[in-house]
């Protein structure tokens, strides 16, 4: 007896989020699928064309089309995102794609939380928290690392001029939501300080 | 003193404060009033008071010596509303704002009559060294005496404010910077380097201590920059620095700390100025900077002279004075004796004189004084008087004459006039500041020409300018501060625009000084030199301290506390340096300076701690299920970072009462528990399984798919440090667990061998702790009430026997469904994805509340699977017990050829009779729960000394089992069954009798339902 519309509770279901014309907004992005592939080199262009993007193979690079992302995060490891509904399609399609050759593919959609943060303040903000540069010279659009905000481990995508998305393990959605809020509330003074960093 | 107005010491004209602000305060409970743009000190001094605090040791008054960060004396407490109490504040730095409320410290009951003061009639008793010496005392008292008699007193009489009790109620942020060229100082030379630097296009940091950028220009009222009054160039070069997004100003922001790899560390300062601050606004702000280039522009200190009586209120260093009349337009007195060594006191004497300070007389060491800066105090009518000393001042509570001596050709010293005067101004000359350069590991070097240490080769990719590398006078300071900017900008990368040559009218002399003790003859002593005015050391105490034998500069300064208090002896280093080289006789560059470390000025807690506190400490992580658990009344226990559900209490129902219930409830019925917090390993590839064949003790090669297999992971010394489940769902793809607080661990520890040791292997791992939600079914119906939810998965035992897993679908979603157990019962572990774990879990407790099953908490699953025997991690395993030692030896792979660990394990020592061995315990009397941690004796008395057998692991009361149980380590104690132990207790030993771990279903029937 299967309920098939049981529902589903994201990560950061219950959250107070952040959100201020002069700081910045932090909001959930729910209805991703997240596919951790780990592959040699010789492997990743069958995954790339299966998958409508190529997989960067310089470091810290994305490529992102048509609503589905490949994230560099390591030397043979890469996190693709897709939308949720086309999940089980295209892992299908990968693994057809890739057939005998060597590759870890896991299904981490659930694992993680995502959020967008975007505002006027958004590099100050993370930078409360993440030790690397974010000024677009360093960190252009289409960047993306692992690298920590406060005490939790994230993975920043820039998005935009002033926007990044953060994956974050589901567990600490609540911890980073409340630092955001804390290092953002600042930008709410009524005389915000010019730094002209970022 | 009437708040209206007053300030009877405040100059009608000049001075950058703003008199159409006026803010009134209170020090030590008087009104005062002052303008804005004024410094507590600079305020009170407006209103003649110059008595701000208590000496250290001897509790003498004191008052401000300077008019910036080094000042030793001037220490004051500022409370304000909400119980904030910032004590030790340097009232040369603390804004005026308006309704500001500052005290004095360490004195009592006043600070104009202290009884504290006592001890500085008694100061031959405390003498240098009185603190270590204490240490010793006569052989029958020492450490009693220590103890009770000597600390307390020293702490109590000694000190400085009081610490603040009630939490701090301000917030702090932290941020982390990265800039082509961070500038340490806004005085000429820093702002010429910043203003190169981001000419440039370089992005530039540009911090300062001050609260307005600018340093020594915002006490220039004569001089001009390439033309221009140096006020206007100042404030032109401000608001274009300002005006370049490149450019970053921080005033009121310190550079305390140079760390490795130009990483700098800095203070700022954002709300302690403002009366009523935004509540949006953090306090402080602790800036970490990456700079690729860094510009030390940090200036000078001037040095005061050592001469008897140099501490009594009125006393100050002559470019302080100058800075109060030309920068905040108060006159610090009303006649003034000058003493110096350094053509700059001149600048000060013509200073004050034109301000109207009548100038009673310059006395100068030297000899043959001579300069522009001199003839110009000569046209002026000052009196000088060459070769001549101060061998004494008087006055309580503020100085009111001072006796000269004069220097003779041998070094003698003749006692001369007495100068009436409520002021006198000293200068030694000037010593630069070389802290940060020292901090960043750059060596410094004596320099004979400017007699003072500078910075020597750069360590790090930085480079002093102005007058921290000795090179003063404004125009040459603007050009090295120039250089310094495009020589950062240019190793930064970039291409900086031809040197500039800036014109400044100014004064130009030299700088040259004296340090040391100053001449003051046989017979003439009369009263304390103080070198270190904030830690009360003279010049007899350094003298003392050769005299004991020290001859190294540190241990003279351990000995004597110099340079030890919160001001780090800036203004104090350079002049023990000298006396104690002339009592060794060793020159100054052959003794060293002392090391300088961080932080240059003192800094919060809260600006380290930032937001890291309360909530934010540390993350709060909780399970999908968890909200379920906080509606339905669980109390929570914290297993590392996690919240973890303990228990869930029924009402009236105590922890004890709980755990009974669940316990019982689950043997008898079914029972429900989030496991979520387990952690879980994808590792995939054609190799996982060697892989895993290699990591833990246990064979998996021969693992069917779909089945599972306990794991038992050891350390390269034999030791257990984790266990989970490996389950086969594929060939090539293992769903591994661990431990709760294993998981991060031992996935580093997997990548770890996986990258250095077997790099060879066609295997990944990928963490899935958060993939899944995982929902415990534990208890004989647990079939039931799963069967209905379940579809695509036989839950019959010969379908799905125990230590098998299956792929199907749970109310719909996709379930990896393990057939396990850690209670001895039939048992399933249903793990979904997160998103759906809540409600799973609440279709499976629906079901399970209609048979009369319940949820349970890990006190009930500690205890369950102690009845049973298992172990846990961390619990029966401390990091020295192997796999045979918890009676886990069987899980050994016996064909295997290696894994981790396996070498250490054949050590002679890893298989002694003796080792402690996991068993039960059963106490004679069945109500007694043994303590965990108790240690077991084979006396019930043992004599002191004696060894303990073992100690007790875990304990709980077991209402199955119908008494109390416990589990141990015991040394041989699988061969010791039956016999009777001792577990000494507070209350008298308890008598224990040895039994088999496993206290329940010892055959195992229960698992398969």
């Amino acid at each position: 007896m299967a309920d098939a519309a049981i529902l589903r509770r994201p990560a950061a279901a219950g959250l107070a989020l952040f959100a201020h014309p002069r700081s910045v907004a932090l909001s959930a992005v729910n209805g991703v699928a997240r596919l951790s592939v780990r592959a040699g080199h010789e492997t990743v262009a069958a995954i790339g064309r299966a998958f409508g993007v190529e997989l960067p193979l310089a470091p810290l690079r994305s490529n992102a089309r048509d609503g589905r992302a490949a994230l560099w995060l390591g030397p043979d490891e890469w996190l693709l995102l897709l939308e949720e509904a086309e999940a089980e399609a295209a892992a299908a399609a990968l693994q057809a794609a890739v057939g005998d050759r060597l590759w870890s593919c896991v299904d981490i959609s659930h694992r993680n939380a995502g959020f967008l943060i975007a505002g006027p303040r958004v590099a100050e903000v993370l930078n409360a928290g993440c030790p690397l540069p974010l000024d677009p010279g360093a960190f252009p659009i289409g960047r993306c690392t692992r690298t920590l905000f406060g005490k939790a481990e994230i993975v920043l995508w820039r998005v935009g001029e002033a926007a990044f998305r953060i994956e974050v393990a589901r567990s600490f959605a609540a911890y980073l939501a409340s630092l955001v809020a804390e290092a953002a509330r600042e930008h709410m003074a009524l005389d915000p300080r010019r730094t002209g960093l970022g | 003193m009437a708040a209206s107005g007053g300030q009877p010491f405040r100059l009608a004209t000049g001075g950058r404060v703003d008199r159409s602000t006026p803010i009134r305060f209170t020090f030590d409970g008087t009104n005062y009033a002052g303008f804005a743009g004024d410094t507590l000190a600079s305020a009170l001094l407006a209103n003649g008071v110059h008595l701000m605090g208590r000496s250290f040791k001897y509790h003498r008054p004191r008052g401000p010596i300077s008019a910036g960060s080094e000042e030793p004396n001037a220490l004051v407490s500022v409370s304000r509303p909400g119980g904030r109490y910032t004590p030790n504040l340097r009232a040369t730095q603390v804004e005026l704002y308006e309704g500001l409320v500052a005290e004095s410290q360490h004195r009592w009951p006043s600070l104009s009559f202290d009884l504290g003061a006592v001890s500085n009639l008694l100061s031959p008793l405390f003498p240098a060294g009185f603190y270590y010496k204490t240490f010793m005392g006569p052989r029958f008292a020492g450490p009693w005496a220590w103890k009770h008699l000597y600390e307390p007193l020293i702490r109590r009489a000694a000190g400085l404010g009081r610490a603040p009790q009630a939490p701090d109620p301000d917030r702090y942020a932290h941020r982390f910077a990265h800039c082509d060229v961070l500038v340490i100082g806004a005085g000429p030379a820093g702002l010429a380097a910043a203003l190169a630097a981001s000419n440039a296009s370089a992005r530039v940091i540009l911090c300062d201590e001050q609260a307005e950028l600018g340093g020594s220009l915002l006490a220039e009222s004569a001089a001009t920059i390439d033309g221009r009054p140096a006020a206007d160039w100042l404030r032109e070069t401000v608001a274009l620095l300002a005006s370049r997004p490149n450019v970053t100003l921080l005033p009121r922001t310190q550079a305390f700390g140079y760390f490795a790899d130009n990483f700098v560390a800095l203070q700022e300062r954002l709300t302690d100025h403002l009366a009523s601050p935004d509540p949006a606004l953090p306090r402080e702000r602790l800036w970490q900077v990456r700079a690729k280039e860094v510009v030390i522009a940090a200036g000078a200190i001037e040095r005061p002279l050592v001469f008897p009586g140099n501490d009594r209120p009125g006393v100050m260093l002559a470019d302080a004075a100058r800075t109060y009349v030309a920068r905040y337009a108060v006159k610090p007195g009303t006649r003034a004796v000058v003493f110096t060594a350094c053509d700059s006191a001149y600048e000060a004497a013509l200073a004050l004189h034109e301000a109207g300070v009548a100038i009673a007389l310059i006395a100068d060491l030297r000899a043959n004084p001579a300069g522009p800066a001199v003839e110009a105090a000569r046209r002026a009518g000052l009196r000088i008087a060459a070769s001549t000393t101060v061998v004494g001042t008087r006055g309580r509570l503020r100085i009111s004459a001072a006796r000269m001596g004069a220097v003779e050709a041998d070094g003698g010293v003749r006692a001369g006039e007495e100068v009436a005067c409520d002021l006198l101004l000293m200068s030694g000359g000037w010593t630069p500041s070389v802290h940060l350069h020292s901090q960043s590991r750059g060596k410094v070097v004596w320099d004979e020409k400017a007699e003072a240490f500078l910075p020597g080769a750069a360590v790090q990719r930085e480079r002093s300018a102005g007058a921290c590398r000795g090179v003063f006078g404004l125009a040459a300071s603007l050009n090295d501060g120039d250089a310094a900017g495009r020589d950062a900008a240019r190793r930064a990368g970039f291409t900086p625009p031809e040197g500039r040559n800036f014109r400044a009218e100014a004064w130009e002399h030299s700088w040259r000084g004296f340090s040391g003790l100053c001449p003051r003859g046989q017979g003439l002593r009369r009263g304390k030199a103080f070198v270190d005015f904030q830690n009360d050391v003279t010049a007899d105490d350094l003298a003392l301290a050769t005299q004991e034998g020290f001859r190294s500069i540190e241990h003279v300064k351990r000995f004597t506390t110099t340079g030890m208090a919160t001001d780090q002896g800036k203004t104090s280093n350079l002049n023990a340096l000298a006396i104690v080289s002339e009592a060794i006789a060793t020159p100054v560059p052959k003794i060293g300076l002392t090391t300088f470390r961080m932080p240059y000025t003192p800094v919060t807690f809260g600006a380290l701690a930032g937001p890291n506190r309360g909530e934010l400490f540390d993350p709060v992580r909780t399970t999908p299920i968890h909200s379920w658990a906080a509606e339905h009344g669980a109390v929570f226990e914290d297993v590392g970072q996690w919240k973890r559900a303990r228990f869930f209490p029924r009402s009236g129902e105590d922890m004890h009462a709980a755990v009974v219930r669940e316990c019982r409830t689950v043997r008898a019925c079914v029972g429900l528990f989030d496991a979520s917090t387990l952690g879980k390993i994808e590792v995939v590839g054609p190799d996982a399984a060697e892989f895993l064949e290699r990591m833990y003790v246990n064979g998996f090669k021969k693992l069917q798919e779909g089945r599972c297999r306990y794991g038992l992971l050891l350390n390269e010394a034999g030791f257990i440090i984790d266990d989970g489940i490996a389950a086969r769902i594929a060939p090539d793809r293992f769903h591994v667990t661990t431990t709760t607080g294993g998981a991060a661990r031992v996935l580093a520890q997997m990548e770890d061998y996986l990258q250095t040791e077997f790099p060879e292997l066609k295997t990944w791992l990928t963490s899935t702790t958060e993939q899944w939600a995982v929902i415990a079914v534990q208890g004989p119906r647990s079939r039931e009430v799963l069967a209905p939810l379940v579809e695509g998965i036989d839950l019959s035992g010969e379908a799905f026997p125990h230590m098998a897993v299956r792929e199907g679908r749970i109310c719909g979603v996709p379930t990896r469904l393990f057939r396990v157990s850690f209670t001895g019962e039939l048992g399933f572990e249903v793990n979904v994805p997160s998103d759906y774990g809540r409600a799973v879990w609440e279709a499976i407790w629906a079901n399970v509340r209609a048979i009369g099953g319940c949820v349970y908490g890990t006190e009930a699953m500690h205890v369950l699977r102690a009845e049973k025997g298992y172990i846990i991690v961390g619990q029966e395993t401390d990091g020295t017990v192997t796999p045979d030692d918890v009676g886990l030896g069987w899980a050994i792979g016996k064909e295997k050829r290696d894994f981790v660990g396996r070498r250490s394990l054949m050590r002679p020592d890893m298989a002694r009779p003796d080792r402690k061995q996991l068993v039960g315990l059963l106490t004679a009397d069945p109500t007694i729960v043994l303590e965990e941690g108790a240690q077991v004796t084979r006396d019930a008395n043992p004599a002191k000394g004696t060894p303990a057998l073992g100690h007790v692991t875990s304990a709980y009361r077991s209402e199955i089992v119908g008494r109390s149980i416990a589990l141990a380590l015991v040394s041989g104690g699988r061969s010791r069954m039956g016999e009777t132990l001792h577990v000494p207790m507070s209350g008298g030993s308890i008598a224990v009798t040895v039994t088999s771990p496993v206290f329940y279903d010892e055959k195992g029937e229960r698992l398969h339902g």
